[in-house]
């Protein structure tokens, strides 16, 4: 087999060499590298531990080269609390899905942005939950079907989609909260550079970062890989707009 | 050192930090608040972790993230608060963490009350949360024995990793008693913590976990903490008789406040001539089985009488553990209420005067 002698392209270091459980077409894959990108870029493989989500990245445990807990669901947010503050030299980050961010665990992440905690939140956002087959989460769109709303999400019962990336930054507390998207490669270049600012605030101890990272999930929306990513630019982006809320640099954007 | 008068709450909340719990997470509920604003002056001085959470679901989870770290970590709460918190401690369990857990009871169920009681007895030691597991559980009947029992729970729950709960109630958290501290904390040498999550530098990452979707290690995980509860059974019961003696014709079976005013009762019935014992388990779980089985089983116990601030949750352990050998009567008040030594003692004086009766019926018969 041909080699070549120079590696122009490789697995990151913070990557463990194994196949992910992730359907064809869901972008976890491409957050999970930009994760592991961001820490082998800041040095910080060997002094982080992730906070792993219940919900499709519930295994992230498995592919990541670094310590982890397993955390129930929602409560990433209050474990990450716990372990930073008794070991506040470490890097720590959670990544969350929308069910488990934004339904049950609203309370712990609010509080945690809160309190300034110095650790970072990487929030996958595909407006469904995944793991448990496609049901209706708090960032479903008007309108958008799922298996709990099958005739489409009616706001009247169900109230509006939450944005979880301008709830946060109505906060007082210095965070910094980016919403990116990860259907275009410029798209991904653009989310990289929010995820590695996120680990250099915390690295910094500056403050709490969130990226939050609009994603795709081709199964329970019941399309191909590149229809979804379609119907994302399409929809997700009209209603999450992309862009910086917070920055300890500039207070609200 | 010299004995000094704290509040019970207080007292623990000291003990925690002088077994080296550094780590402490808190939501005020009473009643227990003290330990909460004691800490809360106590951990800067000592350079600890001291956070009032958002609620008690995020207290239990940050204790899992701070036991994660390998450090010593605590927090107290009162039974709806415990309640919340039953998430995170089945989590624990499951993953094997240690912490110690103060449960100031107080009576309910729901919202309850906020006067003593022993209500939470089944929660406390028959799980709780969800899933096959236990946690180790300690009572304390007075100040001083609960500040020797928290230093003992960090001790067990590093031994075991797993959840120690400390189960006192209002009286216990409120009362002021002399205390004494050691002078320097000494405990039996534990294993180095090489499972605690911190930074795979130059080792393979370690995952702290409860998931195991294949059911075959999700089995031999359970047997594993099984294996676990099992040791705990034979190494930790522990227990205290207090009067116990070949005279007694009633065993009483009490913990906590409780068995501190059956202590009284049997105190008072001596004077006027009645012989009662009190067997007082320390563990409640491990429950003491074999020694409650042998001094229920000694030829002068006619019956047993156990005496509870809860509708009688210790009751079903006991009778469980004396398996009908002899008749087991049962005394409790609850909803806050904590009996008097008089209405106590009523209760033995009913009970000599009925097995009387019945004895002498026996002879005519």
């Amino acid at each position: 087999m041909f080699q070549s002698e120079t590696t122009i392209f490789g697995r990151p270091t913070a990557l463990r060499e194994t196949v992910t459980h992730y359907c064809p077409g869901c972008t976890h894959g491409v957050i999970h590298r930009l994760v592991a990108e961001a820490i082998d870029q800041l040095g910080l493989r060997e002094r982080t531990v992730g906070v792993a989500p219940v919900g499709c990245s519930v295994l992230a445990y498995n592919y990541f080269n670094c310590d982890f807990l397993e955390s129930p669901h929602g409560r990433a947010p209050a474990l990450a609390t716990g372990y930073k503050r008794s070991r506040p030299d470490m890097i720590v980050f959670t990544y969350q899905g929308d069910g488990d961010l934004a339904s049950i665990g609203m309370s712990e992440i609010v509080h945690a942005a809160n309190r300034n905690e110095k650790f970072t939140t990487i929030f996958v956002n595909n407006a469904i939950y995944g793991m448990t087959g496609g049901q209706m989460a708090p960032t479903t769109l008007a309108g958008q079907v799922t298996s709990t709303c099958p005739a489409g999400r009616d706001i009247a019962k169900t109230g509006h989609p939450i944005r979880m990336a301008e709830l946060l930054s109505a906060l007082v507390t210095p965070t910094y909260i980016e919403r990116v998207s990860v259907h275009s490669p410029q798209h991904i270049i653009a989310a990289k550079r929010a995820v590695r600012r996120a680990f250099e605030y915390q690295a910094a101890n500056r403050c709490f970062s969130m990226v939050e990272v609009l994603s795709t999930c081709p199964t329970n929306w019941g399309m191909t890989p590149s229809d979804s990513t379609a119907w994302l630019e399409e929809n997700l982006l009209k209603y999450y707009p992309l862009g910086v809320y917070r920055s300890p640099d500039k207070g609200a954007v | 050192m010299a004995k000094i008068l704290m509040k019970g709450n207080e007292a623990i909340a000291e003990a925690a930090i002088r077994a080296g719990s550094l780590v402490y997470f808190c939501y005020p509920i009473t009643p227990q608040t003290e330990v909460a604003e004691y800490m809360a002056k106590r951990m800067p001085e000592v350079g600890g972790v001291f956070l009032q959470a958002e609620s008690e679901i995020a207290v239990g989870n940050m204790l899992f993230g701070a036991s994660s770290s390998g450090r010593r970590v605590f927090t107290s709460s009162s039974s709806p608060g415990i309640s919340l918190m039953q998430e995170a401690i089945s989590y624990m369990a499951g993953a094997q963490l240690p912490c110690v857990i103060l449960n100031i009871m107080r009576g309910g169920p729901g919202l309850g009350g906020i006067l003593p009681a022993q209500s939470d007895y089944l929660q406390a030691t028959k799980g709780g949360g969800h899933g096959d597991y236990r946690v180790l559980v300690l009572a304390p009947s007075s100040v001083q024995e609960a500040v020797d029992l928290t230093m003992l729970g960090f001790h067990l729950a590093d031994k075991y990793r797993n959840p120690v709960m400390i189960i006192g109630d209002g009286m216990i958290g409120q009362m002021m008693e002399p205390v004494e501290f050691p002078e320097k904390y000494e405990e039996p040498e534990l294993p180095p913590k090489d499972w605690a999550a911190t930074g795979a530098k130059g080792r393979p990452p370690i995952v702290i976990k409860s998931l195991h979707l294949d059911p075959y290690v999700l089995e031999d995980n359970s047997i594993v903490l099984d294996k676990k509860y099992r040791q705990m059974k034979r190494d930790e019961p522990r227990y205290e008789l207090y009067k116990v003696s070949p005279g007694n014709r009633i065993l009483i079976v009490s913990y906590g406040t409780m068995a501190r005013i059956c202590q009284t009762v049997i105190d008072e019935l001596e004077t006027e001539g009645i012989s009662v014992g009190l067997f007082r388990p320390i563990t409640v779980f491990p429950y003491p089985e074999e020694a409650l089985r042998k001094e229920a089983n000694k030829k002068n116990i006619e019956s047993i009488l156990t005496v509870e601030m809860s509708m009688g949750q210790m009751l079903e352990d006991v009778e469980r553990i004396v398996q009908g050998a002899r008749p087991i009567k049962f005394f409790g008040r609850t909803g806050g209420i904590v009996p008097t030594p008089d209405e106590v003692k009523e209760q033995i004086k009913k009970m000599i005067r009925s097995d009387t009766a019945a004895n002498s019926r026996k002879k005519r018969g």
